[in-house]
């Protein structure tokens, strides 16, 4: 994408219990970019980070009013910028 | 009068948002219903409105791209495969902006629609009413609130389906950007076969396929890459459409809020807690265990003196034949009636599965112990098949099905086998019962109950990861949903308590009967005419510390059993499990017990009868155990070998049925021979270390 001034961009892996982010897009590395797109993680959607499981993995988030869990390794080419 | 063909209508819809509740309110059926995604993954058929509305019930959908098994059964019943009337989108109030992006793929697939509202009391309280009136001005088709469990809202329902809607023209509809229509345009002007639509030309434009060699497939290969240019994200391009659509149908209809989930979140807070979550889970587990120990004694021994009740009236009454005698009461009496023993236990664990199925917990298990499961190569969708198998491996098994993923899926359908199933139980509460549980207690009791349900999981673990070695990429990702907790329903848990139920009498009475039958007459013939004559010399050619261990009465059943043709098989085939400590009688229950494990119970009921001229008292199988020696008058099973006996069951595979559904699921004959093979010598191997070194330590 073009808008490379962005200050503040933020990866998956980057997320904090409670921070709330607007998804800008998915790197070309992101592998399941259209099944995560399918499940309302689109660009311009906008999810709270609810909390990690037990061993940092997976992490539940708050998306279009629905709870959702995904994997970091699955999850990390999503770039997000805090609002 | 004329027969009319009835009025076909598909139930569709995303995962756990109610359509099989409707389905069964509908049809009458009794179709499984659990509260977390995933729990129908076949297409099943009924018929309501007095035989003229078929209804055809499928797997909940993510999206239409089609992706694991139980998706592509759905979209086979949608793109044609069942000359539909019309399908009912079925959506919930609580998750409306998900299920209209559904909705918008469904609607471009050209059968007229219904909507069905669920759950429109709980957005309504959770502070985001719909209004009906507005959501169906904007889908353009009939609307109808339908609260399944209630019944409220069905009349209305069945009445209204015919009035289905063609659907709207979706595609345009939507509101793709001006540069996409354009491309389409221009490329359908170019097309060389009119047959493609609008629709068809857009997907090959977002979603490129392998193969694009042909002079159409570069200019479509051209239009995408100016796509790209003009800072459009072709693959994301269709889903954020839709759910801009989604998002304005929803602000129109239901104030535009997502409804909350306080409770839900409240109870999270703990039981997904990172340390909290962990140990409510492991206690939850250990008190399911052990309270199926504890509940069902007074059960079982209710069933027990029943059975030793009609026994003891069959005996008086067979009194005179002394065969007809035995075949009554060793071979069915004692056969049948020892596997009846364990349905208590069998029940209650299926109560406590119902119950966490109906809660929503699964899922919350599935969050906690997913990065568990990634470092054995599967993922938290393997959870709820495994967990599944539990209670039975078959519909875990077939539970696989919402696992894209063809290697992860096979190696979770390798290991659901592992996984302790209810079959099991009866195995572990009786050698427990009779071995362990007079040295640890009730309380260690229920403990030793819970740790050989581990037993699978823990080898279970090494095994998967075996079967998965060198896959670190998955075509789809986790997308575990959360769903808000739910009291369970009764009539659920009831349900799956009847079904059970049945299951298990069907299985007495059939396999479990003719089983008992088979070796009550193997054990019994040939027979010497008058065996006391017949032993005596070898009972008196014994040493004397023989002898006084062992008195001749028992001596005597004892020979006739192992001149029997069973027992004679059984000797022959001794040694093979004399390492792990297994006699003859032993050997043979394992042996009986490779179609069904089930049979396992009855025919140790068999083998072990105390016979009914040696004893006063018969007692229970349990005291049988106990008191059971080797030719030689030591005890026959002590710690260690009965550990062993459990740790075989708990990991050997006596299921045809299980491998059956392997074939099955897999569609080759290769993955029940692999699980057998491995299963068993696991199961072997296993028993043997233990008891040897249980001899080597003493």
């Amino acid at each position: 994408m073009s808008q490379s001034s962005t200050p503040e961009r933020l990866r998956f892996c980057d997320l904090k219990p409670g921070m709330k982010v607007r998804i800008i897009g998915c790197g070309p590395e992101c592998p399941m970019t259209d099944r995560l797109a399918d499940l309302g993680l689109t660009p311009g959607a906008e999810f709270e980070v609810k909390r990690y499981a037990p061993f940092g993995d997976p992490v539940e988030i708050r998306v279009r009013g629905c709870s959702l869990c995904l994997r970091g390794q699955e999850s990390d080419g999503i770039v997000v910028e805090p609002i | 009068m004329i027969t009319e063909r009835p009025f076909t209508l598909a139930l569709v819809g995303r995962p756990n948002v109610g359509k099989t509740t409707l389905f069964n309110a509908l049809t009458g059926s009794r179709q499984k219903v659990a509260n977390y995604a995933g729990v129908t993954v076949e297409r099943a058929e009924g018929t309501a409105d007095g035989g003229r509305l078929r209804v055809v019930d499928i797997p909940g959908l993510q999206s239409l791209r089609a992706l694991s098994e139980d998706e592509q059964v759905a979209q086979a019943v949608l793109m044609g495969g069942d000359q539909l009337d019309a399908v009912a989108v079925v959506l919930d109030a609580t998750d409306l902006e998900r299920c209209l992006f559904l909705f918008s793929q469904v609607a471009e697939t050209g059968v007229p629609m219904v909507v069905v509202l669920t759950m429109t009391d709980l957005a309504a309280k959770e502070g985001a009413p719909v209004s009906l009136a507005d959501l169906e001005r904007m889908v353009k088709c009939p609307v109808f609130a339908v609260d399944a469990v209630k019944g409220t809202g069905m009349d209305e329902f069945i009445a209204g389906v015919r009035r289905a809607a063609p659907p709207m023209d979706a595609g345009f509809e939507l509101g793709f950007p001006p540069a996409v229509k354009a491309a389409i345009q221009r490329l359908s002007e170019r097309a060389d076969s009119p047959s493609l639509s609008l629709r068809d030309i857009r997907e090959r434009l977002l979603f490129p396929v392998g193969q694009e060699s042909g002079e159409w497939d570069k200019a479509v290969a051209v239009e995408r890459e100016g796509l790209l240019g003009s800072g459009i994200q072709p693959r994301t391009l269709d889903a954020q459409t839709r759910y801009s659509w989604a998002a304005h149908v929803l602000r129109e209809s239901a104030q535009g809020q997502h409804p909350g989930r306080a409770l839900t979140d409240r109870i999270d807070r703990v039981l997904t807690h990172r340390v909290w979550g962990v140990g409510i889970f492991l206690a939850l587990m250990y008190l399911v265990f052990a309270s199926i120990y504890w509940f069902a004694s007074p059960f079982m021994d209710g069933i027990e003196q029943g059975i030793g009740w009609l026994g003891g009236l069959v005996e008086g009454a067979l009194e005179g034949q002394p065969l007809v005698q035995s075949l009554v009461v060793d071979g069915l009496i004692g056969g049948v009636g020892a596997a009846l023993v364990f349905l208590p236990q069998i029940l209650i664990l299926f109560f406590f599965i119902s119950i966490l199925e109906g809660t929503g917990y699964l899922a919350r298990a599935a969050f906690l112990m997913d990065r568990v499961l990634g470092w054995c190569g599967l993922n938290g969708r393997a959870f709820i098949p495994l967990l599944s198998s539990f209670a039975c491996a078959i519909p875990g098994i077939m539970a696989t099905r919402v696992m894209p993923d063809r290697r992860t899926r096979l190696a979770t359908i390798m290991v659901a086998p592992l996984m302790s199933c209810s079959a099991r139980l009866p195995v572990y509460v009786l050698v427990i019962g009779a071995f362990f549980e007079p040295i640890i207690g009730q309380w260690g009791a229920g403990l030793a109950l819970f740790l050989m349900h581990f037993v699978g999981v823990v080898l279970g673990a090494p095994v998967a990861w075996l079967f998965t070695r060198g896959r670190k990429r998955q075509a789809m990702p986790l997308a575990l949903e959360l769903p808000r907790y739910q009291i369970p329903k009764w009539k659920d848990v009831l349900l799956s308590l009847l079904n059970r139920g049945k299951v298990f009498l069907k299985t007495a009475g059939t396999i479990i009967f003719f089983m008992s039958l088979l070796i009550w007459g193997l054990i019994t013939f040939p027979r010497a005419d008058d065996p006391e004559a017949a032993y005596a010399p070898s009972y008196a050619s014994l040493p004397a510390e023989v002898q006084e261990r062992i008195d001749f009465d028992a001596y005597v059943e004892q020979q006739l059993m192992a001149d029997s043709a069973l027992g004679r098989v059984g000797r022959f085939l001794e040694p093979a499990f004399l390492p792990a400590g297994f006699d003859w009688r032993m050997t043979t229950a394992i042996l009986a017990a490779f179609p069904a494990r089930e049979v396992v119970v009855p025919s140790l009921g068999i083998l072990f009868s105390p016979g009914s001229d040696t004893e006063e008292d018969p007692g229970t199988l349990r005291d049988s155990l106990a008191r059971a020696q080797w030719p030689d008058g030591t005890p026959l099973i002590n710690l260690w070998n009965a550990a062993g006996f459990m740790v075989f069951f708990a990991l050997c595979c006596q299921c045809m049925a299980t491998l059956a559904v392997i074939k099955r699921e897999t569609g080759s004959w290769k993955w029940p021979v692999i699980a057998f093979t491995y299963m068993t010598a696991l199961a072997y191997v296993l028993a043997v270390v233990i008891y040897q070194v249980g001899r080597a330590v003493g």
